[in-house]
């Protein structure tokens, strides 16, 4: 089968970048990426028929000579899929924002807190192994082993009520806008989360 | 009867149409024409699969086009059997669906979209089931799928939208995939229909057969959920309205899981990457299970149990003996009926203690032991207790395991004992903390509407925390009396803790144990029943007979 190199070249630019635009955060950049990804495998879908050749007509063509008309067939199913699945991804982008303030995708949940409680556990171990290789503790020392330990549980605490109160839109405009990082976004509901709910902190004290 | 094939298809299409024309001013008619069509197509189901019992597969070609041009659909014995569990669960859950949304009664509650949604989606699980090619099995993917990013997002709320987007990118991402592996096909072989790729393929260098295959089986598994392609299934479903879980959960996976079946036997037999398959099915279950050991929250905890569980579909996809086909066959129309059910029942829980984390649950075998029945009854039948279903689709994937008798084989008999007590583990953790233990002081008095708002996904605290002290920040319950306002299940995630539950959905979830204890009673037949669909798939010819002959 003789297959235009150019055909095929495009496609894989298309996919690239279409790959690439996936992996990001917010969601039109997503969709955006859903889109051109959609193109060039359509692209591909279409070098598969071969050689180009005549329009596939009913008639005043000899048969010989005509393109594969079923590729095209699929491919054009294949586009009005994706223009459906581009306009519910549309509707959520805005919906998500119209929410959130932003149209990012979240880290699952889990995965954060299981991190953090790795962090936590791991950074707790260490101060204990610091505590215990000493001589006999003073009084002043255990008090700060306590207060440190008391931090950790803070953290740890401060995260979870901050996920439990939803993730609401951090007031800074340009990173709503355009998209902060996760870790940007953490410090700054951190802080807010501190103030807005100070219960948090009371009720462990 | 031959006629009768695309009709499965058809029937939701066209309701789908009359309902949104009449729905929205005639709740009552959109309710009637759902239920109507859904036991139809359950009519339809059973004729056509005890006539490809009968007289082998039924096949139309759509527009009389001959097959690489037209649309073919193939009713077989796999099928047939496929479409009968499906649309027997779908219709439980929608009397379920309906139950709780006249219960509800609001305005709000978008039952106008639920029910055309809900019938597209039947109608896109029947085009799977039926695709007798390639593209068509990618069409009818994409119907069930665009119906499905509906009613995932239902009401639009805050974590339905951070649930639904990774929803909806990944299989957005697996629909491409599945475009580049049609056209792949395409290229090598010049047709997307079955019964010609059948044999055709077979005549392409082993380079290709391997690299179409794994692009399929990739595909496939993204839609099943096997391990290493299932991290979007637990943050995904368990958001969703219960009914909505409760569909996903017992079809989307399993048509993925159709679709290996009919892939690997009727394009590539030979089994060429069977052990891969295997090494998958392990890990999927294994690490599915531990999975679920760690959760605290019933909806999170069944998603992982339903990882680990299409783990054993998997293990008989790979040993490929007729044996292992059969048993296989049994498990994914036990494991639609079994989980189904179990999330409806997380629905009830949820109706009757306000959430449906374990943690602040309790005491609910004393207080609804109705609902503590219809819990333990698929619960045990999950974890594969004797007398049940689960029992006999995993003594027929074992047997088959010990008949192949190779290392792999006996590795993987042991893996799937270990996931199966490991899933009585789960199921007896929530049966001590839901039903069994007294009820934890800070529970929710009934007749409460609790707006869990959005924190609903948060519930799901890692497991037994070891730092001292940690207790729950949830945010206490905005109590109102019932009335005031309203809850909207079907809309958002506040809930009416009612002590009576609902009849309708009640009686759709007895109704559903009720179909998966027939399985029991008529052990005999539907084993037999399997063991020719496992047969057939093997023969390959009747199938491609059908299509090509004539």
């Amino acid at each position: 089968m003789i297959v235009s190199a150019s055909l095929i070249a495009t496609a894989v630019v298309l996919c690239a970048v279409g790959g690439i635009l996936l992996l990001t955060r917010p969601l039109t950049r997503i969709l955006l990426g859903a889109v051109i990804l959609g193109n060039g495998i359509n692209l591909l879908v279409l070098a598969s028929t071969g050689r180009a050749g005549a329009a596939p007509l009913l008639y005043g063509v000899s048969l010989s000579r005509v393109t594969d008309p079923l590729p095209q067939a699929i491919a054009l199913t294949a586009i009005v899929i994706t223009l459906a699945t581009t306009a519910f991804l549309l509707a959520m982008a805005y919906r998500s924002h119209q929410i959130t303030g932003t149209d990012e995708v979240h880290d699952d949940l889990e995965d954060r807190r299981i991190v953090l409680r790795a962090e936590v556990l791991s950074e707790r171990a260490q101060l204990r192994d610091e505590f215990r290789s000493g001589a006999e503790p003073t009084a002043d020392e255990r008090e700060r082993y306590r207060e440190e330990r008391r931090r950790l549980r803070d953290r740890l605490r401060a995260d979870r009520a901050r996920q439990a109160r939803g993730r609401d839109a951090s007031g800074n405009l340009w990173n709503d806008v355009l998209g902060a990082d996760p870790e940007d976004y953490a410090r700054e509901g951190d802080a807010k989360a501190d103030d807005r709910y100070p219960r948090d902190r009371g009720a462990d004290g | 009867m031959n006629a009768l094939v695309p009709l499965p298809v058809l029937l939701p299409l066209c309701a789908t149409g009359l309902s949104l024309a009449f729905g929205i001013r005639l709740a009552r008619f959109q309710r009637f024409i759902s239920v109507a069509v859904l036991t139809a197509v359950l009519a339809l189901s059973v004729i056509l699969m005890v006539a490809a019992d009968r007289q082998g597969p039924l096949s139309v070609h759509l527009g009389d086009f001959a097959p690489p041009l037209g649309i073919t659909l193939v009713a077989d014995r796999l099928s047939g059997l496929m479409l009968t569990v499906s649309s027997a669960v779908t219709l439980c859950v929608l009397v379920y669906s309906l139950g709780q949304g006249m219960t509800d009664r609001d305005k709000e509650t978008p039952l106008a979209v639920f029910h055309p949604a809900y019938l597209i989606l039947v109608s896109g699980v029947s085009c799977t089931f039926l695709a007798g090619d390639l593209v068509n099995l990618y069409v009818g993917f994409e119907i069930m799928l665009v119906a499905s990013f509906v009613l995932l997002t239902l009401g639009g709320t805050g974590p339905r939208m951070r649930a639904g987007s990774t929803y909806v990118i990944i299989s957005l991402f697996s629909s491409m995939l599945f475009l580049t592996a049609i056209a792949m096909t395409y290229a090598a072989t010049g047709t997307a229909n079955f019964a010609q790729l059948a044999t055709r393929i077979a005549d392409l260098p082993l380079g290709v057969q391997t690299l179409i295959q794994a692009m399929l089986l990739t595909v496939f598994a993204i839609k099943a959920a096997v391990f290493p392609l299932a991290a979007w299934l637990p943050d995904s479903y368990p958001t969703a309205p219960a009914p909505v879980t409760a569909v996903f959960a017992g079809l989307l996976t399993k048509v993925g899981v159709y679709c290996m079946l009919r892939t690997e036997t009727l394009l590539f037999p030979g089994n060429r990457l069977g052990d891969l398959l295997m090494a998958v099915a392990l890990a999927s279950m294994v690490i599915g299970i531990l999975g679920a050991v760690a959760q605290t929250d019933l909806k999170r905890l069944l998603s992982f149990t339903l990882i680990s569980h299409i783990g054993y579909m998997v293990f008989g996809i790979g040993l490929a003996t007729r044996e292992a086909y059969g048993g296989a066959i049994v498990y994914v129309a036990h494991h639609i009926t079994v989980q189904t059910t179990l999330f409806l029942v997380a629905g009830l829980i949820e109706r009757r203690g306000g959430t449906t984390e374990l943690t602040r649950l309790g005491g609910l075998a004393r207080a609804a032991p109705m609902l503590a029945l219809l819990f333990f009854v698929p619960a045990m039948n999950l974890a594969g207790i004797p007398p049940l279903s689960g029992f006999i689709g995993k003594l027929g994937l074992m047997r088959a395991g010990v008949a192949d008798g190779s290392a792999w084989a006996w590795v993987l008999v042991a893996g799937s004992a270990a996931t199966s007590l490991l899933t009585l583990y789960v199921v007896a953790k929530v049966w001590n903390l839901a039903f069994w233990r007294a009820a934890p002081p800070g529970q929710a008095a009934t007749g409460t509407v609790l707006e869990s708002g959005d924190d609903s996904d948060d519930d799901s605290d890692a497991g037994p925390d070891d730092i001292p002290g940690t207790g729950d920040e949830g945010i206490a319950p905005a109590r109102r009396p019932e009335g005031r306002a309203v809850a909207a299940t079907l809309h958002e995630r506040a809930v009416t803790t009612t002590s009576r539950l609902p009849h309708p959905m009640v009686a759709a979830t007895a109704a559903t144990i009720l179909f998966a204890l027939a399985f029991t009673v008529f052990a005999d037949p539907l084993t037999a029943y399997t063991d020719r669909a496992a047969a057939e798939l093997i023969q390959r010819t009747p199938y491609i007979l059908e299509v090509l002959g004539r």
